[in-house]
């Protein structure tokens, strides 16, 4: 059993390493697209922009954002959300439109949902039930000791 | 000390919820990893949708580029999306030429390539495309929900995307890929 | 030889470890054999022999060794040789075993307040622990194995871990995680013979406090190295791996201010076991994360997800066991005292709820990629989700530090909130005012962060007021050094966020670009060589105004062995922030057929305050740590007259 996972994971990472491309060779030597690497004139979209890139996870790399990644297709990303922002489109839209794509596995703000729940109730049932826990040790009776109240 | 110390803390559920919640939290970790960790594989999920419309130039000069308005004239198809710098698209080369010896009709979409490249890639590997369109910034691989090189989509007559392959195309998956395209032909 | 030997020391430490268990029970059940302390300490001198064998196997660059010819490459500086040891998995988990050992044999040889029961029992825990780490090294991951025919070259490390600063930062990190592996023996010890109560807080408080400074310098330096290493300027990504040295930390945090509760009035025991074990079991976790490859990350190097499963083994026999010990004992153990809503440990209590509240965000966050894999669609979590719930309950939880030093114990009238109420609320207005002037566009989070770190800044030295500072005790002045820290780390973390200048350009040689009221003028681009590697540097002279020009260099490396391209940042640190300049590809030529060169531009506002502030923060743990152990000797001083 161990040996049939361990195995599967080893494909599954080899397929990983053969999707992206080998640093070496696996460089296409074209310049990087157009505001990949340059800023839209408009502070107030280029800064909607920066946000947004911030919020979307590149597809090769995948542990960093595409803000975040010197990989070509963050690069292209990049230059996709900044032309779609300069042309107009809101930040949310170009995120639905990459999520339409890619699934909510894109943006690094997990929609709520079945699959996302835990995210947003479980702080909130820790408090509660902490809260809970705190006020049963909190003294009952007045102590003998305490003074007259604040 | 008051009166309340010596008395047992108390002995309820509550001192054996840690322990459920790891335990489930140990059950969580353990299937993540029998099933191989994270995935590192994202899928497309532009499937059972139309092909998004796009016309890329050709990446090589005197040769048809792609348009997607070609997609619905009835015959199913496959889009590759390949590089003349990606190595595992060597790999899948022959295995092109027999879906295209065996009748199929592949489009090509070369991603971030020069046309030189691509001219030295397709006299070594062959030209299995009817058209090759130059993908130079990604655009159309991002609108297609895809995330890689090689990647190959099966569309059907009607031009919506069927299924998505991630990675090489391999020897045994050729009469597979045949096959479904054949069943899309009605 | 060497190799051999080195491999026979970890059989035999193994062996000790057995025996320490084995001696250990006897010894609680009323034999009177003294073996557990001895046999802690020689297992440990046995481990770290070991250990220091693979190092020097490294640095000699033994290709014969499996491990080596994999990871090193004789071409590396001595420093990253040695690096190399723990760069990988196998010595990595050997640097574990070893700082385990090391802590066992540290309480072997200087615990003397525990209670002599607890205390064996705690041993018996500790070996435990080391014992089934032995195996896994012993039987799934020996670093000393051979490798025949040896090459005559080795693959070499990773790049990115060719740093000085990352070369220590794990060894570091280690000896925070497994440093709360005293802690929860402390824990399951006390929860054997039940002997939970304030000697019992005081005997483990010093050991928290140690792992917990090595933790918070151990986090500071990687968010430093991720800082400056990436090239992309970010200093905490909310990645899995980060995650998973921050877990620990919150743990050991709330932690820390329970223990002194416990030590203090007695309330809280349970509660402060229950933090031990959640402790190291999040360190266990930590190092399985990153071990394991069971999520994505950045900073995953010496990934081995074959080992995986075992290590889950490990972790579900200690932290389940653990666990069900405290279901089955803990009610059995008296109860502590009570406290009221104005007091000292009520401000301390909810600065443990609210920190574990944030521990639960963080733990959910980093496992629900896995969830939501399960129930069949793929997700990612990251600072949209962690800022705003992080912030929501750090925010009141600085908040609470604002007050809870200006409590009493056990009752308070507030006479001394009163006191400072009217410096406090100005202070806070008046910042608030201030950003809503300046920068009306701010953010609600750095600017509530603001606002609420001038209020504890300025309350962290409230402690100090009225008292005669040289005879003050060196805990209180830990306690405003660190207080005093997070309000440092805090105005760093808003003004950065909020101020950043981003700048990015291609530009030739001879071109200037602005960022804030600096002005960057591309003056070279030239190759440079290296060891093992060859770059391309920029050089940019850099003004501030009309100040005078200064010169940075950013480069972009490629690494020899195995290949890799790197970004080597540029900093420029000025009193009130840092400026950040990183050099990029060619971004073609231009019309006129001269190159142009990308170049990624940052003005960082008070950027480094984050840093400094997490270094305040160690230094008041340091000074507590200080304070706590030096009354030991009068204290058993009084203890023998007695």
């Amino acid at each position: 059993m161990i040996r049939f996972l361990a195995w599967l994971v080893a494909v599954i990472v080899a397929l990983g390493a053969m999707l992206a491309p080998p640093p070496a060779h696996g460089q296409s030597g074209l310049p990087p697209a157009p505001y990949a690497y340059k800023q839209i004139d408009d502070p107030v979209k280029e800064e909607q922009a920066r946000e947004l890139m911030h919020e979307l996870r590149c597809l090769v790399c995948q542990g960093q954002s595409i803000a975040d990644s010197d990989a070509p297709l963050a690069g292209d990303m990049r230059s996709q959300v900044r032309e779609r922002i300069a042309a107009g489109e809101t930040p949310d839209q170009v995120r639905s439109w990459l999520v339409d794509r890619y699934g909510a596995w894109v943006t690094y703000d997990p929609p709520l949902g079945p699959e996302t729940f835990l995210l947003f109730v479980a702080p909130l049932l820790a408090l509660l039930f902490g809260g809970w826990l705190v006020l049963g040790r909190l003294q009952r009776a007045p102590d003998t000791e305490r003074e007259t109240p604040a | 000390m008051t009166s309340e110390a010596d008395k047992p803390a108390r002995s309820s559920w509550v001192l054996w919820l840690p322990f459920a919640l790891v335990l489930s939290l140990g059950v969580l970790i353990w299937w993540g990893l029998s099933s191989g960790g994270e995935s590192r594989l994202v899928e497309s999920r532009w499937i059972d949708k139309p092909v998004p419309e796009f016309d890329l130039p050709p990446a090589m000069p005197g040769q048809p580029g792609v348009s997607s308005r070609q997609f619905s004239d009835g015959k199913p198809r496959l889009i590759n999306i390949f590089a003349s710098w990606c190595i595992p698209c060597r790999v899948e080369a022959p295995q092109l030429e027999a879906l295209r010896d065996r009748g199929v009709i592949i489009e090509g979409i070369a991603i971030r390539d020069r046309p030189e490249d691509l001219a030295r890639f397709l006299a070594d590997h062959g030209n299995p495309f009817v058209g090759i369109g130059a993908d130079q910034q990604s655009a159309v691989q991002i609108a297609l929900g895809s995330s890689g090189v090689p990647e190959t989509f099966l569309v059907d007559g009607d031009g919506i995307i069927r299924e998505q392959i991630q990675g090489v195309v391999t020897a045994e998956m050729v009469p597979e890929i045949v096959a479904r395209l054949e069943r899309m032909e009605r | 030889m060497i190799a051999e030997l080195g491999h026979a020391m970890l059989w035999i430490a193994a062996g000790l470890a057995l025996l320490q268990i084995v001696a250990g029970i006897f010894e609680l059940r009323g034999r009177h054999i003294v073996a557990a302390r001895p046999l802690a300490i020689a297992q440990g001198v046995l481990t770290m022999i070991a250990f220091l064998l693979l190092i020097w196997l490294f640095v000699r660059s033994d290709m014969s060794v499996d491990l080596i010819a994999r990871n090193s490459h004789s071409d590396k500086p001595l420093i990253y040789r040695i690096s190399g040891t723990w760069g990988n998995h196998e010595g990595s988990m050997l640097l574990w075993l070893t700082i385990l050992g090391f802590a066992g044999a540290m309480v072997g040889l200087f615990e003397k307040r525990l209670d002599a029961r607890t205390l064996t029992a705690t041993l018996v825990a500790q070996a435990s622990l080391a014992l089934g780490f032995f195996t896994f090294l012993l039987l799934v991951s020996n670093p000393f194995k051979r490798l025949v025919p040896a090459p005559p070259q080795g693959l070499g490390l990773n790049p990115l871990l060719q740093d000085p600063g990352l070369a220590f930062h794990p060894p570091t990190l280690y000896l925070g995680y497994v440093g709360l592996s005293v802690a929860f023996s402390f824990a399951v010890g006390a929860m054997i013979t039940r002997d939970v109560g304030p000697a019992f807080a005081r005997a483990m408080r010093p050991w928290v406090l140690l792992s917990w400074i090595f933790l918070t310098i151990g986090i500071v330096a990687g968010s430093y190295w991720a800082y400056y290493e990436l090239g992309w300027g970010g200093w905490w990504f909310w990645d899995p791996v980060e995650n998973a040295s921050l877990m620990p930390w919150i743990a050991a945090t709330a932690l820390l201010h329970s223990v002194s509760v416990t030590a203090t009035r007695d309330a809280l025991r349970t509660w402060t076991l229950m933090l031990a074990v959640v402790g190291f079991s999040m360190s266990m976790l930590g190092t399985f994360i990153v071990r394991s490859g069971l999520l994505t990350s950045v900073h995953s190097f010496a990934v081995d997800p074959e080992r995986g499963l075992y290590i889950l083994g490990l972790l579900a026999f200690y932290i389940g066991g653990a666990l069900l010990l405290f279901g089955l004992r803990v009610g059995a153990v008296a109860e502590s005292q009570r406290f009221n809503w104005m007091s000292r440990e009520a401000a301390l209590v909810l600065n443990n709820l609210l920190l574990s509240v944030i521990l639960v965000i963080v733990l959910v966050g980093t496992m629900s990629p896995i969830v939501a894999e399960a129930l069949g669609s793929q997700i990612s979590v990251g600072p949209p989700y962690y800022n705003p719930w992080t912030a929501a309950f750090a925010l009141p939880l600085v908040a609470v530090m604002v007050l809870g030093p200006l409590l009493r114990w056990r009752q308070d009238d507030g006479a001394k909130v009163r006191k400072w109420a009217p410096l406090l609320i100005g202070a806070i207005v008046i910042t608030i005012v201030l950003c809503l002037i300046f920068a009306p566009g701010m953010g609600i989070l750095p600017l509530l962060g603001l606002a609420l770190a001038v209020g504890v800044g300025i309350v962290s030295l409230a402690p100090l007021v009225g008292r005669n500072l040289r005879r003050t005790p060196l805990p209180v002045w830990g306690m405003v050094f660190a207080h005093f820290g997070v309000a440092v780390a805090l105005v760093g973390m808003a003004t950065e966020s909020a101020f950043i200048k981003e700048r990015l350009a291609a530009v030739r040689v001879g071109e200037t670009v602005e960022v804030a009221n600096w002005r960057v003028r591309l003056t070279d681009v030239r190759p440079v060589v290296g060891p093992n590697w060859t770059a391309v540097e920029a050089v940019l002279d850099v003004q501030r105004g009309n100040s005078d020009v200064e010169t940075m260099r950013p480069q972009a490396r490629t690494f020899n062995q195995p290949q890799t391209e790197t970004n080597e940042a540029a900093l420029k640190t000025v009193w009130n922030g840092q400026l950040y300049a990183v050099l990029g590809q060619s971004a073609g030529r231009d019309e006129q057929g001269r190159e142009r060169w990308q170049l990624r531009l940052w003005w960082k506002p008070l950027v480094w305050f984050i840093w400094a502030g997490g270094g305040l923060i160690a230094l008041g743990g340091l000074l507590s740590l200080i304070g706590r152990i030096q009354p030991l000797r009068t204290f058993r001083g009084n203890k023998a007259a007695a």
